[in-house]
This record gives structure tokens, C-alpha cells and sequence, in this order.
């Protein structure tokens, strides 16, 4: 019964990985590239809910409305790259930070401008409502065994661009050495908006996958958002690998304290004490593991090479 | 004599002219507060939309002044609610102040009415301090106290024999209280209380424990958007069936268009409902419908009931609220059709009043709606009253 539990619990923490990463993905992307602290990040991915949940009202079927949807949030990142964002890249962080906050609170009033405040529905197809059985003994909905599957492919293919195609040398080069990538006689500008696009659609698909999970409303991207920091900063800012083994370790960590901590801490001290440290350890925990993380190697666990 | 009069007339005439508002015709200055901004603006949306509801109810006027409400943004901030309030209170003058979502707002915001000598009508936020030792003669509340709604909750599952209850709420004062007020009327085994963090948005792996441990039931307090992702999971999760749901202030009339099905089988308590049989409720219901196109939560019934409590005052005063002392007295009457039906007034000025079972159905105008199943308590008190020490 109990191993049943752990591996739950370790799907739980891996579907929370694999969305994690998806953020993450193009948050490091962006980062470790262009050098641009991006929080409207979150803003795309509550972009990439509101939009899909449209299209599928709009079309009436879910797969055309998700491929609307992350479409959309692909043309949406690549103009906010051009419009607003391009002029940000030789600003220190400061001036990127209230810029891109400023962001957030744009594209807050603009979807309860849209949409209202209220928060929408948005139901899954019957096809990927229901269980499925892992394990004897072990249901799990499969609309979440969905969203694994779907972040895993993302994730090999994102190494395979990144790590076998002429796109992904560019951008490796572009993360290592920007200067020398544009004096190569790259147009670094088109690869910029083309990163950045690209990294508004896998936040916006994570924001879609989220849609039917969690409350579609204004500000859902900020939710996320903190924990996708703390991914980069542990994985490596700049480094996709890095985003990835950092989304798993936070998504298992955060899932197990969550679980597991307060009934481990029980054993060692007194039932009330536990009671007490025990939800608030378990939210502390990835800040803590990020915390140690930079204690030991103060540029991640993956940096990106170079600079 | 009579020249005089008409010397006057003139003057005021011309003296209109200039400057509209004139002295004669002061209107009655109602600043309401509620959070318009953000994920929670929703619930302010509902509080706002009643309250210009209830004035057009009232033909624009109190006692035949003319009515002005002055809307602020607490944006969720007890910071920034005292500083919209003394906005309210200096730069706009207001006579009377009302409103306010949050309890931690709500404390901070109280003490700078009194000491301004006006009166603070509160239409949700039901903070234990100010039913008890915090009572004070200029605030009213036409909502409850924060423990009544669980208290009710754990009378109908200790009645219905419910055994083993898993309870869930957010780690922060409110959820305490709600799990306090819960296990004061609920006597039976309660197999696990869980807090979570304020804000979780995914809630996969407590969901998981829960069902590990297998309960006979699921009690949780989960407000606004945590409630939406909650409910959602849990039913996703296939307990919906298994393990029957029972909550407060998690499904109403501002979370129910984004569950929808989700919420079919959701049991939880209220004062009041939308089919609740009053006809000042009836009235409100279906006018709130026909303007606003859909169906008004607690929220908003709340800060309609505080409209019409503040005219019952205007009018006892001759179209005034200038006199502080007049005003609570002749709140303290309350001589108006409360949309709860008829109520009385606790020693703390928060309404005694029945509470009810209600149950999320097929049906409505939206697919979904809350029903009210059965009454609960009868003429309810707070658990705070005994430490209120004002004199009537």
C-alpha cells in the first residue's frame, strides 16, 4: 500500500515537473540568450489558457481550439518581443524587471477586460476525462498521465533541436556568445524574436494543459511563476538541461514535502509540533533545496558554458 | 418675511449657478469598499452590481435625498483600504462607510471609521474580534461571524452521524477559524486535518493521501480560486462518488460558472440563498437577473441587505445621517425587509439568524445551481457575543 502511495505520489511530482519545465523551458531560454528577465512570463501562459479556451468555444472541438490556442500565444510572444521587449535587451535587470511587471499587470486588466473576472470553465473531451491503471491497485486520471506524456515528447524534442539542429547551434552559440554569433553575420534579431516566440508557445501550452486543472482566471500565471524561478536558479540559468532536471527535482521535492513531511516529522517530535512545522517546512522546502543548491555550486546545477 | 424667503430663493438660485451640489440638497455620501481588482475582483463585481441595484431600487434617493455611492479598491490590502477609507472620510466627506470583503482589511479599517465618528455598515468580512471583545456601537454587519457557516456545517454532519472526516483548508487565520468553528458543533472522529499553502494552485498529491486513508467524508474551506482548483482535482481525481464533499465558502454564484458539472453533488452552508422564499429576496433575485444577466452570490445579497439597512437609517433621521447616535439607533431598529427575512439583532449588532443546507444541482438558467435543501439552525448566535460588553 505504501510503495502504491510513493509511486503516486512520484507521477504527482513528475506531472508537476513536466509543467514546471515547460515554463522553465523558455524562461531559460530567454534568459540565458537575450539576458532578459522576463516576469511576464506567467502572463503567456495565462495567455495561452484564455486563448485556447476560446478557440475551443469558438470551433466547437478541443484539438483545433489547443492548436489555435498555442498558435495564438506563439504570435502573441513574437510581437510582445518585437513591440515591447526589443528595446529592453541593453537595460540592466532593474529597468527589464518593472518593464516586464508592468507586463504583467497589462495583460491582467486586458483578459478581465475581455473575458471578466470571473473564472472560466473549460472542460476536457471525453477522451481524456476518466483512469487509467499504472499499477494494480493504482488509478490514475489520465487526463495527468496526458500532460507527462505530452512533456516528455516536448522535452526530447526540445533536445533534439537544441542539441542536433542548425536552429539549436544558434541558439546554443547565442547563450555562450552573443557578440561573436552576430558578428558571424547571424540575424540575431530574427533569432531573438523566433526564440522568444517559441518560448511563449511552450509556456502557453503548459497554460493550456493547466486550463482544465486549474482556475483559468487573471493572474494565474503569477501562481507559477516563483516556482519557475526557483527551477532556473537551480538548474542553471541558461541551460535547457538544466531547466529540465530542475523542474523534476522542485515537482518531486515540493510533491513528496507535501505529502510526506508532516506524518516523517511526527516520528521525531510531538504530534502538535508536527502539525504546526509541518505545512509550513513542506512550503519552505524548494526555497530551502535552492537555498543549498547555490550554497554548493552558485551557478546551478547545469550551468550554461561560457557567458 | 416672505421677501426674505425669496431673497433666499434667489441667492441659492444663483448661487446654483456657480456651484452645483448646493447646501439645500446634500446628497447622502455612502463610500463603499470592496476588492475590484485582481482574481478576487469578482466577488466585488457581485458586492458593486448590488449595491447599484438596491439604489435604483430606491428610486436614486434615501428618505428623498439623492444618493451618491463612492466605490474604492482595497485591492486585498489592509494598507490600502485605510487609505481609500480616509480618502472616503476627508476628501469625499462621506456620511456612512460600508462594505468590505476581508476580515484582515476589515480590522484595520474599522477603528478609522469609529474614530471619525461615522458608522461602518460590513457586508461580508466576519471577523471573531468584532462580534466579541472589538464590538463597537458604529459597526454593524449584515453578513455573520467567519465561524457560524462551518459551525452550521458541523451541526448537519455530527446529525447525519457522518463518521471519519478528512478536513482541508489554507494554512493562514481564516482556515484555522473555519476548522475551529467546524469541530465546535462536529464531534465525530476527524481521521486528518490538512493545511495547505494559501494560494495552491495544484492540490494532486494531498488528494492522493486523502484517498490513501479512505475516509467517510471530505470537509474543506477553500475560497475563490483555490476552490475552483480543488473541487476540480477532487473530481478528476473519480471521489466525487466515493467520498462525498462538503465545504463553505468554496461553491457559490462566483465560482459555479467555471466548475459547472464539477459541483453537481457539492454540499454547503449558508444564511442565504438565491431560493431562499423572502420577497424582498424574490424582488432582488429576479431584478439582479433581468439587469446584470446573472444570478447574485452571498456577496452580493450581503451588500444589497447593507443598502437597505443604511435607508432604513436615512429615513428615521429625516434624510440625514449626520447624528451619529440617531443612526445606530435607528439601525438598531432595523425597520426594513431584510432579503434573510426576518432577523434579530445580536448584542454585537450581527444579525441572530437561521442558516441552511444547500446542494449544487442539475438546473437553472446556467445548468448548474445551488438549492437550498433544508434549514440547519434556527435563530443562530455567534460564539462571540458573550464578550461584547455595549450597552443598548
Amino acid at each position: 500500500m505504501t510503495w502504491i502511495l510513493l509511486f503516486e505520489q512520484l507521477l504527482n511530482g513528475l506531472q508537476l515537473g513536466v509543467t514546471l519545465f515547460l515554463m522553465a523551458a523558455g524562461l531559460t531560454l530567454v534568459f540565458g540568450i537575450m539576458n532578459l528577465v522576463n516576469l511576464a512570463h506567467g502572463s503567456l501562459y495565462m495567455v495561452g489558457a484564455y486563448l485556447t479556451v476560446a478557440a475551443v468555444q469558438w470551433t466547437g472541438s478541443y484539438a483545433l481550439g489547443v492548436l489555435l490556442g498555442l498558435l495564438g500565444t506563439l504570435v502573441v510572444g513574437m510581437v510582445l518581443e518585437v513591440v515591447a521587449l526589443r528595446t529592453l535587451y541593453e537595460r540592466d535587470h532593474l529597468d527589464q524587471v518593472l518593464a516586464t511587471f508592468g507586463l504583467i499587470l497589462f495583460f491582467n486588466e486586458l483578459v478581465a477586460i475581455l473575458w471578466g473576472r470571473t473564472a472560466l470553465f473549460m472542460s476536457l473531451p471525453s477522451y481524456l476525462q476518466g483512469h487509467i491503471e499504472i499499477l494494480p491497485g493504482s488509478i490514475y486520471p489520465l487526463y495527468r498521465a496526458v500532460i507527462i506524456g505530452v512533456g516528455l515528447v516536448v522535452a526530447v524534442v526540445l533536445w533534439y533541436v537544441v542539441a542536433k539542429t542548425r536552429l539549436g547551434m544558434l541558439v546554443r552559440a547565442g547563450a555562450s556568445n552573443r557578440t561573436m554569433v552576430a558578428a558571424l553575420g547571424v540575424n540575431i534579431r530574427l533569432l531573438y524574436t523566433l526564440v522568444f516566440g517559441f518560448g511563449a508557445a511552450l509556456a502557453g501550452l503548459a497554460g493550456l494543459m493547466a486550463g482544465p486543472i486549474y482556475a483559468v482566471q487573471p493572474g494565474m500565471g503569477e501562481l507559477i511563476l516563483i516556482q519557475v524561478f526557483v527551477v532556473i536558479v537551480i538548474g542553471g540559468i541558461g541551460s535547457i538541461r538544466g531547466a529540465l532536471v530542475g523542474a523534476l527535482v522542485v515537482g518531486v521535492v515540493d510533491t513528496l514535502g507535501r505529502a510526506f513531511l508532516k506524518p516523517l516529522l511526527g516520528h521525531f517530535i510531538s504530534a502538535p509540533a508536527a502539525e504546526a512545522a509541518g505545512p509550513a517546512l513542506a512550503s519552505m522546502l524548494i526555497y530551502l533545496l535552492m537555498a543549498l543548491v547555490l550554497a554548493v555550486r552558485p551557478a546551478g546545477l547545469f550551468p550554461a558554458k561560457g557567458g | 418675511m416672505r421677501t426674505r424667503i425669496r431673497m433666499l430663493a434667489a441667492a441659492s438660485a444663483a448661487s446654483l449657478a456657480f456651484a452645483l451640489p448646493a447646501a439645500a440638497q446634500q446628497p447622502i455620501k455612502i463610500g463603499f469598499i470592496t476588492t475590484l481588482s485582481g482574481p478576487q475582483g469578482v466577488i466585488g463585481k457581485h458586492m458593486k452590481d448590488s449595491v447599484d441595484l438596491a439604489i435604483e431600487h430606491l428610486g436614486g434617493k434615501m428618505g428623498g435625498v439623492p444618493v451618491e455611492v463612492i466605490y474604492g479598491d482595497d485591492q486585498f490590502k489592509p494598507d490600502v483600504g485605510v487609505q481609500v477609507t480616509e480618502e472616503m472620510l476627508k476628501k469625499h466627506q462621506v456620511d456612512i462607510m460600508s462594505g468590505i470583503i476581508w476580515s484582515h482589511v476589515m480590522m484595520a479599517v474599522v477603528p478609522v471609521v469609529t474614530g471619525a465618528g461615522k458608522v461602518m455598515v460590513g457586508t461580508n468580512a466576519g471577523a471573531s474580534p468584532l462580534a466579541g471583545k472589538a464590538c463597537h456601537p458604529q459597526y454593524f454587519s449584515t453578513s455573520w461571524n467567519n465561524d457560524q457557516t462551518p459551525e452550521a456545517m458541523g451541526k448537519f454532519m455530527q446529525d447525519q452521524g457522518i463518521k471519519d472526516v478528512y478536513v482541508m483548508a489554507p494554512n493562514y487565520q481564516a482556515g484555522k477559524d473555519m476548522v475551529a468553528g467546524f469541530k465546535r458543533y462536529y464531534k465525530g472522529n476527524i481521521v486528518e486535518e490538512i493545511f495547505t499553502k494559501p494560494g495552491q494552485p495544484d492540490y494532486q498529491a494531498e488528494i492522493t493521501q486523502l484517498r490513501a486513508k479512505n475516509p467517510k467524508a471530505t470537509f474543506v474551506f477553500y475560497p475563490g480560486g483555490m476552490g475552483i482548483q480543488f473541487v476540480r482535482q477532487y473530481v478528476q481525481a473519480g471521489l466525487r462518488e466515493r467520498i462525498p464533499l462538503y465545504s463553505v465558502f468554496t461553491v457559490d454564484e462566483t465560482t459555479l460558472p467555471a466548475l459547472k458539472e464539477s459541483a453537481i453533488g457539492q454540499w454547503e452552508t449558508k444564511f442565504w440563498n438565491h431560493d431562499l422564499d423572502v420577497p424582498a429576496n424574490k424582488k432582488y433575485i429576479a431584478d439582479f437577473r433581468k439587469k446584470y444577466g446573472y444570478t447574485p452570490s452571498f456577496y452580493g445579497a450581503q451588500s444589497y441587505d447593507g443598502m437597505m439597512l443604511i435607508d432604513a437609517a436615512v429615513r428615521a433621521n429625516k434624510g440625514s445621517l449626520k447624528d451619529t447616535k440617531a443612526v445606530v439607533m435607528a439601525m438598531r431598529k432595523k425597520n426594513y425587509d431584510s432579503i434573510r427575512g426576518k432577523f434579530e439583532w445580536n448584542v454585537n449588532q450581527h444579525p441572530i439568524q437561521d442558516f441552511y443546507l444547500i446542494q449544487t444541482v442539475k438546473g437553472g438558467p446556467d445548468g448548474v445551481e445551488t438549492k437550498i435543501v433544508r434549514k440547519v439552525f434556527e435563530n443562530h448566535k455567534d460564539s462571540y457575543y458573550q464578550d461584547c460588553k455595549m450597552p443598548w
